[in-house]
C-alpha cells in the first residue's frame, strides 16, 4: 500500500509517494538518490545507514518513510556545504580514519550528533558514541582521533567568532 | 515486507485501541527496533501497523505524587537514562537501559517495547522487576493496572492480551532510592545482547532494603525474593549464601552466547561482587 509524505531533507522540503514498507533509508537511496547513507547489515546492527531525525542519530534501516512523514532529516550529504566538507569530514581525511569507507558516512554523522550536544567529548564519550557504528577495516583508533581532531577544530572556530560547526575555508579534497 | 502492508497512525489512544479492534492482524508500531527486523525475517507478517508515536499522550514523562514517575510508552530510552528524576530517584533504571544496544538504537527503542518484546534478557525489564514497575494497559474493556511481577511468562510471551495496548510503565516513589549496580557480560561492549545480567541495589535504612534480579539466565527476566530476604536479615557478609540462593534460581540454557554452566557460575560470581560493593 502507498502514502504521501512530505519531510524536509538536508533542508528542502520533498514530497513523494511511498510503500508502506519501505525503509527510509531505501526512500533516501532509491528515492532522492543520496546514496552516501550505506546499507550495511539493514537491521539496526552496524550503523552505516545512520541518518539525523529530528537532530537525533538513527539507524535508517530501522525507520519506515512513511514513520518520517513532517520530519527532518539530515544525511551525510547534508553535512557538508556547498562543496565545503565538514570538520568532520576534514578530520576524517586529515587522519586517514577511511579504509574501505563503506562505514565512513555512518561514523560522521554519529559523531555529528555527539558533538551538536558534547563538544568537548572525552575518548571515552567518542567510542560510546560510536558504539553502533562497525568498522571492519581501521580498528577505530583513527576513527576515534578523527572525532576529537574535529572536535577541538569546531571549538577554535567558535572562538574565533565563527559559526560552530561551520568550515573556515574551502579546501582541496585529495583524489 | 508484505506489499499490501497498511500504516495508521492515530492520534488517540482509544483511537489506536479500536483500530486494532478492527484489524485483527494489525500490530502496534513504536520504535520498531524489534518488530521491524522481526517482519523482515518473517518472525511476525502483521497486515497493519499502528503507529503509537503520533499519540501525544504517550511521549509524557510525568511525576507522580508519590515521588514515582510514569513513562509513556512512546518514550525513547535515551530520553529515559537522561531523564533527572530517574538519575536521582531510579538510577538502576538508567543503569540498566544504558546497556541496550548503542546510543542511536536508543533514540527509537522504547521502555514500553523492550517490556512487551519480553525477551529473557531485556537489560530494562530486570530493572522494572526490581522496582516494582506497574504497567498501565488500555483495552477495548477499559484500563487497567498490571504489576511488572505478573506480566513475563516466557520468551516473547506475557500477560497481555491481543490487543492490548501498554500506555505507561509506572515506577512507584515506594521503590526510589535504590543504588548499585547492573553488571552485564557480553560478547562486545556495545549492540550484543546480554549473556548474563546482573542488578544489585541496596537501599538503606533500618533494615536496609536489598533487590536481586536476573537477565537472560531464565526464560524470563528473574527477581530473586530469597536473595533479597537473606540480606535484609544478615547484610552485605552474607554475599556468598546469597549468590548461592541465586544461582539455584536461575535456570539458563547454552546458546551462542554461553554455556548453561557457565551463566550459572557467572550469577554467582556477580552477585557476590555485586553485594560486596555495596557491604
Amino acid at each position: 500500500m502507498k502514502k504521501t509524505i512530505t519531510l524536509d531533507v538536508n533542508g528542502v522540503a520533498e514530497t513523494a509517494e511511498v510503500e508502506v514498507g519501505q525503509t527510509l533509508l531505501r526512500f533516501l537511496r532509491d528515492g532522492l538518490d543520496l546514496t552516501g547513507t550505506k546499507e550495511g547489515c539493514n537491521e539496526g546492527e552496524c550503523g552505516s545507514c545512520m541518518v539525523l531525525l529530528d537532530g537525533r542519530p538513527v539507524n535508517s534501516c530501522l525507520v519506515l518513510a512513511v514513520e518520517a512523514d513532517g520530519r527532518s532529516v539530515t544525511t551525510v550529504e547534508g553535512l557538508s556545504r556547498e562543496g565545503v566538507l565538514h570538520p568532520l569530514q576534514k578530520a576524517f581525511l586529515s587522519q586517514a580514519a577511511v579504509q574501505c569507507g563503506f562505514c565512513t558516512p555512518g561514523m560522521v554523522v554519529s559523531a555529528a550528533a555527539l558533538l551538536r550536544e558534547n563538544p568537548e567529548p572525552t575518548e571515552d564519550d567518542v567510542k560510546k558514541a560510536l558504539a553502533g557504528n562497525l568498522c571492519r577495516c581501521t580498528g577505530y583508533k583513527q576513527i576515534v582521533d578523527a572525532v576529537r581532531d574535529a572536535a577541538a577544530a569546531m571549538r577554535a572556530g567558535a572562538v574565533a567568532g565563527g559559526e560552530a560547526g561551520k568550515p573556515a575555508e574551502r579546501e582541496e579534497v585529495p583524489a | 515486507m508484505p506489499v499490501d502492508l497498511d500504516y495508521l497512525s492515530p492520534s488517540a489512544v482509544d483511537d489506536a485501541v479500536a483500530l486494532r479492534a478492527s484489524r485483527p492482524s494489525a500490530a502496534f508500531l513504536l520504535g520498531g527496533t524489534d518488530l521491524l527486523p522481526q517482519m523482515r525475517s518473517g518472525r511476525r507478517s502483521p497486515e497493519t501497523l499502528i503507529d503509537l508515536k503520533r499519540i501525544p499522550e504517550l511521549h509524557e514523562i510525568r511525576e507522580n505524587e508519590d515521588g514515582g514517575l510514569s513513562v509513556g510508552a512512546a518514550v525513547p530510552l535515551a530520553d529515559v537514562e537522561t531523564h533527572p528524576v530517574v538519575l536521582s530517584r531510579f538510577p538502576l533504571l538508567a543503569e540498566c537501559s544504558k546497556t541496550v544496544g548503542a546510543w542511536p538504537l536508543r533514540q527509537r527503542a522504547t521502555l514500553a517495547g523492550n517490556v512487551c518484546n519480553a525477551s529473557p534478557a531485556a537489560d530494562t525489564a530486570v530493572a522494572l522487576l526490581a522496582l516494582d514497575a506497574v504497567v498501565n494497559v488500555a483495552s477495548t474493556t477499559g484500563r487497567l493496572a498490571m504489576a511488572i511481577s505478573e506480566l513475563f511468562l516466557g520468551p516473547g510471551q506475557t500477560a497481555l492480551m491481543a490487543g492490548d495496548l501498554v500506555t505507561e510503565i509506572v515506577l512507584p516513589g515506594a521503590a526510589a532510592g535504590f543504588r548499585g549496580s547492573y553488571q552485564r557480560l557480553s560478547r562486545r561492549k556495545g549492540m550484543d545482547l546480554a549473556t548474563v545480567g546482573v542488578l544489585v541495589g541496596k537501599r538503606d535504612g533500618a533494615p536496609a532494603s536489598w533487590r536481586v534480579a536476573l537477565a537472560a539466565v531464565a526464560p524470563t527476566p528473574l527477581r530473586v525474593a530469597a536473595a533479597e530476604e537473606l540480606l535484609a536479615a544478615k547484610g552485605a557478609s552474607a554475599a556468598r549464601e546469597a549468590a548461592e540462593l541465586a544461582v539455584a534460581a536461575c535456570r539458563p540454557i547454552t546458546d551462542l552466547r554461553g554455556s548453561a554452566e557457565y551463566r550459572r557460575e557467572m550469577v554467582g560470581v556477580l552477585v557476590r561482587r555485586g553485594v560486596e560493593s555495596l557491604g
